[in-house]
């Protein structure tokens, strides 16, 4: 589909100027007090060792990425910052998307002996304190093209507002515009043997993407101890996937089955808590979600977990590199009908940072399930080359699924990927 | 564990005051021998106090920081730090980092909020995830940044970090009248045994540090100058080198635009004001 990587590119473009002439005029009204221009471009190669397990897939694709910032700030101290995204691949026209990651107003002030500060429009929030998964993190919809990690986020609309002082810090949002989450398309790897239509999407509320989601965390840091407590109230940033007879096609002539999205209206309560004690970090996060539905498209509220550490090793064998190991167990209450990867999980990873001139890192990691035989092992190198380039070489490995299993489908999409980053 | 940590420059005293006392009873050293020994250490505190007492009252400062990591064949590579300085009235400073090169790590933060009497509580911000991660502040040894500046010379030096004695009167400098001083960490996660500190008695003005490692020998040596005093009252070096031995590499850091009594407050140096850096 040409017409529509021209089409996302054209936004992005759009976008692109726009900013570039607000910029401009800004400037010459001299309101400017700062201005600021940077970002990342980078080049990417995917290459899948094992043949395709659907018809149109391939062993590889490349692309590059685009992820210019913007940050103006005037005379008074308002804050805008824009974040387009935009990235091209080669095989799945999907995958080749734009998103605007952020555009909004920041404001802030005293009150009393703390502050307050307001951002207006579209943002990104991170909750949580645990590595192998983003539990708590609730706020953004995920990008599930860029990575399978499910760890990339979109772009929010929000209206955010965080107060703040020594009693802590109260964070409160109100959100619209729901964002759908990003799926592979047929010609992508990392998929399920249906594609996921995303010409439609089913919301329970009636007032489907413009439905009002509010969600409001407190965190505080006491000693040795950071945590937080948070609540969302909203529309699911999980679907509940459901088989379509009649999707993909033309009017009387339907296209291959195919599954849609539905976003629920859920509830979900978190905590996340970080013990933080000389070399070792304790760490917690849990949720309550009511109102989604499970594997079997039944609706089950559930509790689950991620608990575990990590662990520090500074001035590995009195040489500057530093050896960090990572222990969690991911949980989730509803078992063989929880909806992803981590029902019971252990989670295991190595990290080396050389800290050399190069920033030498080496991160290996393993996600191993503890109730059936599957592994995710991952691998992770990142060095830079220069003040302005670095280089960064991914693999994953699945092994040992099951054909019971949920991912069954990604059993030959392992991948190796290599990226060339210019910072600027 | 926690306690231990806690505990830590509790018993450091107490080892201390133990070995005093046995080298009344047991040494046969004389008591004049002793007190002299005590007078060093009376000194050296004396000298760290004051020099702290002469740096007080700065309110607040930042600086743009500039280093130049050169390896043995003499490659060099750059990075560039914006400096925010907080001093706080009954603890230790507060300090965030902002960091402009290399340019992947545009836009990282530490914040530290620096203790007396325990471990400093250190925030890292991580622009591209928009994550704020409470990290180890054990990391004292570590590089800065890949110079071969450690975090624990990079932060302030609490006086009450350090057991201090007087070594002896000497030129430094520009040849200027300067005092010796020996101060050895009190914390037991340091790299040092112990620093070799020149200051000049007129101002004292930290001229020179000798850095030796656990094993005694001399690892590092750090040289200061071009010296500017702010606000009539604040000394600061304009010039840092830091020469390590043992490598062959070494690092230049130059501080740039320096401005005293700004209008940063407390609100730049909390959590959420990490995650407003640019």
């Amino acid at each position: 589909m040409p017409s529509r990587v021209l089409f996302r590119l054209l936004w992005f473009g759009a976008c692109v100027i726009g900013v570039a002439f607000f910029a401009a005029s800004s400037r010459a009204q001299s309101e400017v007090a700062e201005i600021d221009l940077s970002g990342r471009l980078s080049a990417e190669s995917r290459w899948f060792p094992r043949s395709a397990l659907f018809p149109g897939q391939g062993s590889h694709a490349t692309g590059f990425v685009a992820i210019p910032n913007l940050y103006l700030e005037d005379e008074a101290g308002r804050i805008l910052i824009v974040t387009p995204f935009f990235r091209y691949d080669s095989a799945d026209a999907r995958r080749t998307h734009f998103d605007l990651r952020e555009a909004y107003i920041l404001l802030s002030g005293a009150l009393g002996t703390g502050e307050w500060e307001l951002r207006l429009g579209i943002d990104r929030v991170f909750w949580g304190v645990v590595e192998s998964r983003h539990l708590v993190d609730i706020v953004n919809q995920i990008d599930l093209v860029e990575h399978p990690d499910e760890k990339t986020r979109m772009g929010q609309p929000m209206a955010y507002v965080t107060l703040s002082s020594d009693w802590g810090v109260l964070e409160l949002l109100g959100m619209t515009y729901h964002r759908a989450r990003t799926f592979p398309g047929s010609k992508g790897r990392l998929r399920a043997s249906l594609i996921v239509d995303d010409n439609r999407v089913e919301y329970e509320s009636s007032n489907g993407k413009w439905h009002p989601d509010f969600a409001a965390r407190y965190s505080h840091t006491l000693g040795l101890m950071d945590f937080g407590v948070s609540v969302f109230d909203g529309t699911a940033r999980e679907p509940t996937l459901g088989l379509c007879l009649d999707c993909n096609g033309q009017p009387g002539q339907p296209g291959p089955p195919a599954l849609y999205p539905t976003y629920e209206r859920i509830r979900q309560f978190g905590v996340d808590a970080q013990w933080t004690t000389g070399s070792l970090l304790l760490k917690l996060e849990a949720i309550r979600r009511t109102g989604a539905r499970n594997l079997l498209s039944r609706e089950e509220d559930f509790n689950a977990f991620v608990l575990g550490g990590e662990y520090s090793f500074f001035s590995l064998l009195g040489s500057d590199a530093d050896l960090t190991l990572f222990v969690e167990w991911d949980r989730d209450g509803r078992g063989r009908n929880a909806t992803n990867f981590y029902e019971n999980d252990l989670f295991a990873a190595l990290r080396i940072m050389l800290n050399d001139v190069q920033g030498t890192e080496m991160t290996a990691s393993v996600l191993h399930d503890l109730d059936r035989s599957q592994r995710i092992y991952g691998l992770e190198l990142a060095r830079r080359l220069s003040d302005t380039w670095s280089a960064n070489l991914e693999a994953i490995a699945i092994t040992n699924i099951d054909e019971s299993d949920l991912y069954y489908d990604l059993r030959r999409d392992g991948f190796v990927q290599f990226s060339l980053n210019y910072h600027f | 564990m926690i306690f231990d940590k806690l505990l830590r420059p509790v018993r450091g005293l107490r080892a201390a005051r133990f070995t005093l006392l046995a080298m009344f009873v047991f040494s046969g050293m004389s008591l004049q021998e002793a007190s002299a020994a005590d007078q060093e250490e009376e000194k050296g505190l004396q000298i760290a106090r004051d020099a702290r007492n002469q740096d007080e009252g700065f309110g607040n400062f930042t600086a743009g920081m500039t280093m130049v990591l050169r390896n043995k064949k003499g490659q060099e590579s750059l990075r560039e730090v914006r400096v925010k300085v907080l001093e706080a009235e009954n603890d230790g400073n507060k300090s965030l980092f902002v960091f402009d090169q290399p340019r992947d790590a545009r836009g990282t933060a530490l914040l530290i909020h620096g203790h007396k009497d325990r471990p400093d509580d250190q925030w890292l911000y991580l622009p591209a995830l928009k994550r704020v991660k409470r990290i180890s502040s054990s990391n004292r040894s570590g590089s800065f940044m890949g110079s071969e500046f450690t975090y624990e010379d990079m932060t302030v030096q609490e006086v009450e970090k350090f057991t201090y004695r007087y070594l002896r009167d000497e030129p430094c400098g520009d040849g200027l009248d300067c005092v010796v001083t020996e101060r050895v960490p009190v914390e037991k996660g340091s790299v040092y045994r112990r620093q070799v500190v020149w200051r000049d008695k007129a101002e004292l003005r930290v001229w020179k540090v000798e850095y030796f490692d656990r094993k005694d020998a001399h690892l590092k040596t750090l040289t200061l100058g071009e010296y500017q005093q702010y606000l009539e009252s604040y000394w600061r070096a304009g010039r840092m080198v830091m020469i390590n031995h043992l490598t062959g590499k070494s690092t230049d850091l130059v501080w740039t635009d320096y401005r005293f009594k700004t209008d940063i407050d407390d609100r730049d140096f909390t959590r959420t004001g990490l995650r407003r850096v640019r």
